[in-house]
């Protein structure tokens, strides 16, 4: 069990608006209904994303303001905060990382984070993925040990088990998981493929439930960024 | 964007034709393609607000989706368009798109940079 309350505010690192509802808005949720403040650093706004909804309806250039707006909206059902760090989908990983690094600990500082929650690299499977977390690791590995907030990394490469371990938190969603389909939702340039293509699978139940039989579970892996390659 | 019809987009290539323009040129099978397929590998390519000038731009069928090629000193090329748009910014957008409106190639000419 999980103990929501002990932490002061949660930093999720991760590059792309839905990345935060599809891999972690159930836990999201209930750090804030333990009254934790949550603050999401998005690294892009998903500028190259091949989604387009479906039916689609954005293109390559209406794209990043689509998914903009789509992420305030998903923030506003977490009830947390946004922050847009503004690098550009497909990129990052071509960035400084000592500079993504500098720029995620100012504001992991800044906000008094006594936990983050990013990607865990490389076991990521997107190339953001892994930069982003290999980011947010190098920032907490810049930090005063003391001051150094607690890591939860999210695995979702399909050798994970094997590369890790089982993972070393699980949170079941499904008390909550009518606010995180609605988060998902939010996000309806992407979710709408995905949604679709549950709709024609051979198994599907209807939506709430064939979502949450995908979705149900979020596993961290705890971090101590010492014993990680950089 | 809409189903490309060849006259209308074949009229805005020739209006783009003879004088510098940006263009925005990719191709993906996504991020995940070896994820959910071993077999498979991600490929993509992109690029853009690369400044070219072409003397001649063509639209080509090809069983329902389109090959666009641009004659620079060297070539511009897309194959498997199938939507295009004349945005409110004057940017000629061509894209190809698979069953379910996923992305899959996209060719882009606009007079000033694309937005970055």
């Amino acid at each position: 069990m999980v103990d929501y309350s002990k932490h002061e505010h949660v930093v999720v690192i991760y590059p792309h608006p839905d990345d935060e509802s599809f891999g972690t808005s159930g836990t999201i949720i209930n750090f804030r209904e333990a009254e934790v403040p949550v603050t999401y650093l998005c690294g892009t706004l998903g500028e190259m994303g091949r989604n387009m909804g479906s039916p689609f309806f954005a293109n390559r250039e209406t794209l990043p303001k689509i998914r903009k707006q789509e992420l305030i909206d998903a923030c506003q059902v977490l009830d947390m905060d946004l922050v847009m760090l503004g690098y550009r989908d497909k990129t990052l990983e071509f960035e400084a990382k000592d500079e993504v690094a500098e720029h995620l600990k100012k504001h992991i500082e800044k906000l008094g984070a006594t936990l983050v929650i990013t990607f865990y690299p490389p076991y990521a499977v997107h190339p953001d993925h892994d930069a982003m977390g290999a980011a947010a690791f190098e920032a907490v590995r810049k930090m005063d040990e003391d001051k150094r907030p607690e890591v939860w990394a999210t695995a979702i490469s399909n050798n994970r088990d094997e590369m890790l371990g089982k993972p070393d938190i699980v949170v079941d969603t499904e008390p909550v998981f009518d606010r995180k389909l609605e988060a998902i939702k939010s996000h309806r340039s992407q979710a709408e493929g995905m949604l679709s293509k549950m709709r024609e699978s051979s198994d599907f139940i209807g939506e709430y439930d064939s979502a949450l039989q995908r979705l149900q579970y979020e596993a961290f892996y705890k971090v101590d960024v010492d014993q990680v390659n950089p | 964007m809409k189903a490309i019809k060849m006259d209308e987009v074949q009229k805005h290539l020739d209006d783009f034709a003879n004088e510098p323009v940006y263009i925005h040129l990719e191709t993906t099978n996504g991020a995940y393609a070896k994820h959910f397929d071993s077999n498979a590998h991600n490929v993509g390519a992109y690029i853009r607000n690369a400044q070219i000038k072409y003397e001649r731009g063509k639209i080509v069928e090809s069983d329902a989706t389109y090959r666009v090629g641009l004659k620079t000193d060297g070539w511009v090329y897309a194959e498997g368009l199938t939507d295009y748009e004349l945005n409110e910014d004057g940017q000629l957008l061509l894209a190809g798109h698979d069953q379910v409106g996923r992305l899959m190639v996209a060719l882009q000419i606009s007079r000033k940079p694309f937005q970055m």
